[in-house]
């Protein structure tokens, strides 16, 4: 058979394979077994991993010290969600203009989007930072949420379209004889269809905004009930000695939301961050 | 086409405006308006002068080509460390073995979560009193005594390259893992009836059919780690002196902690002025493959 190994060279895949691994995941696994351990058992000299008196505590002193843990992550799942709607309004027509019309002017729009992927927060957060003092609208959460919406459209725009090119054109011809308007067939004919294609780009958009939501917030937000996690946890541990049992427990509670999403729905979330990768 | 009888058709721009406007406002009028403001004196002060390059000179007699040339320096180690690491992973994944299934999942953990609170996690491994690298290292005897890993030069602009890795390796190794199983399978069996071992198929079938994509990656990989701000903004934000103070650092510390937006926004043109580069060529790769596959 082709892919019969010889047993040394399952030895070498595995070894290769649980080295890569080790590398990956050894963090979070530390990560973990800190979380556990009392912050005066850490330092301890040769080290060790594990504790005699490991707990739990930490995940039940970490909301009393830092006080606003439960509003940073509900802050975060509130902004991303209202990026991901907000994001969606935008995505779904233009996905659908970009997969069904020839109009001129496509592929430089298309390619004018695409290029917004290669531009860091960083270099546009000058304007953005002088028009928001002026508007006001700094340490707002619109402050936080515009910004990560236009960063989430072009993945976007760009996941929905390939989905969108697999629906039959027939479906759109056949309405379109029996008489409906262009608004009414993308309404009621090919949304309808296209809702699983579009509930993974909310997922993968929704995820995206979950991570992204750094540089924003700690540049536009100054007002901490405002912040999102990971801005929380910065700066409440940066004033202060480290605790960093808690550190660690709050950290890992804090990306249990996605990695559920992704234990569920990782089949969709690796074909939509893999698309370019096979050619259609 | 049906749909296309009637002579202008702006149903399609109609629908493009929500998201056009969005990216108008937030991305394109402000990199115009930073080129604008490179040129004046802008501060916390309402006004603000025309001074000419005075900011591209007074830039570029302070170190600033150092801090090019670092940031060049971070990118390409991170960016060989990532393709080559990602290479060898989904090379290991693409093997026929009992459990790849469950392994391809647990690769993906550090690309999913935000990057913040995976750094937060390597900011205790590089900890000296209480973190696992340096506890490692100490018991093992490689060190003699507790190691601040991001306390010194070197060692702190390594650090920050590590945890990049971490980052953006799950990312390389499922698309070229993608590449690699989208390869038919007939043409691994041709060479196997003719007698090929597996290392050479590798070599003359796998490699080749996977370049494309290995091109298409470093190059992506090397704009975003080129951008990349929060794994240094949160391990040292550009310390210790500097040593890992790259442009996207330095732009947002002269811009936002000290207040000086034209001095700050000449460096975020020159940031731009590299992205340009970066992307103008990833767009003609991606069109001479696309043409390239069209002639096959």
């Amino acid at each position: 058979m082709i892919n019969k190994y010889r047993w040394y060279e399952f030895v070498l895949i595995y070894a290769g394979l649980a080295l890569f691994l080790t590398f990956i995941l050894a963090p979070f696994i530390t990560a973990f077994t800190v979380s556990l351990r009392p912050m005066q058992s850490l330092f301890s000299i040769p080290y060790r991993f594990l504790s005699d008196n490991m707990t739990f505590e930490a995940y039940w002193e970490m909301w009393s010290s830092v006080p606003l843990l439960a509003r940073y992550m509900i802050n975060s799942i509130f902004i991303s969600s209202a990026i991901t709607i907000c994001g969606l309004l935008a995505i779904v027509p233009a996905a659908y203009a970009f997969a069904r019309f020839e109009f001129s002017g496509r592929t430089g729009l298309l390619a004018g989007f695409l290029a917004v992927n290669m531009v860091s927060g960083a270099v546009l957060i000058i304007p953005l930072y002088k028009v928001m003092q002026q508007l006001g609208v700094l340490n707002t959460y619109f402050a936080m949420i515009v910004p990560g919406t236009a960063f989430v459209i072009p993945t976007g725009i760009w996941l929905l379209r390939s989905y969108l090119m697999k629906i039959p054109r027939e479906l759109e011809e056949a309405a379109w004889v029996d008489g409906a308007g262009k608004l009414y067939t993308m309404i009621r004919v090919i949304l309808p269809i296209a809702l699983p294609g579009i509930m993974v780009v909310a997922i993968a958009t929704f995820i995206a905004a979950y991570a992204q939501q750094f540089i924003f917030a700690l540049t536009f937000n100054s007002v901490n009930e405002f912040n999102p996690l990971p801005v929380g946890l910065f700066q409440f541990f940066g004033r202060q000695t480290v605790v960093w049992n808690e550190l660690m427990a709050a950290s890992l509670v804090g990306i249990l939301p996605v990695l559920l999403l992704y234990v569920f729905l990782q089949r969709y979330i690796v074909a939509g961050l893999t698309a370019g990768a096979v050619k259609e | 086409m049906a749909f296309n009888t009637r002579k202008t058709d702006y149903f399609p721009y109609l629908l493009l405006i929500p998201a056009t406007v969005v990216t108008l406002i937030v991305v394109a009028w402000p990199l115009v308006e930073t080129i604008r403001l490179s040129f004046t004196d802008a501060s916390l002060r309402p006004v603000e002068n025309y001074v000419g390059f005075a900011n591209y000179e007074k830039m570029f007699s302070r170190r600033f080509p150092e801090v090019i040339a670092r940031t060049f320096y971070w990118m390409a180690l991170s960016v060989i460390f990532k393709i080559v690491v990602g290479t060898l992973g989904a090379v290991l994944l693409n093997a026929a073995i009992p459990g790849k299934t469950l392994m391809r999942v647990l690769v993906m953990p550090p690309w999913i979560i935000p990057i913040p609170i995976g750094v937060f996690i390597w900011g205790w491994m590089y900890n000296g009193q209480f973190g696992m690298i340096s506890g490692i290292g100490q018991s093992i005897g490689l060190l003699e005594g507790p190691f601040e890993f991001l306390a010194f030069k070197s060692s702190a602009f390594f650090s920050t390259i590590v945890t990049d890795v971490w980052i953006g390796t799950p990312l390389v190794t499922v698309y070229l893992l993608a590449a690699m199983q989208a390869i038919s399978p007939d043409l691994h069996e041709a060479a196997w009836v003719d007698g090929a071992s597996r290392f050479y198929r590798f070599r003359r079938i796998t490699l080749p059919l996977i370049m494309p994509a290995i091109a298409t990656m470093s190059l992506l990989s090397a704009i975003w780690t080129f951008n990349s701000f929060d794994i240094i903004w949160i391990l040292t934000e550009g310390g210790p002196r500097n040593a890992t103070t790259t442009m996207i650092i330095d732009t947002y510390k002269t811009a936002i902690s000290r207040f000086k937006y034209g001095e700050g926004a000449a460096r975020a043109v020159m940031i731009v002025i590299f992205l340009s580069l970066f992307s103008t060529f990833y767009f003609l790769m991606i069109s001479r493959l696309s043409k390239k596959d069209k002639e096959v």
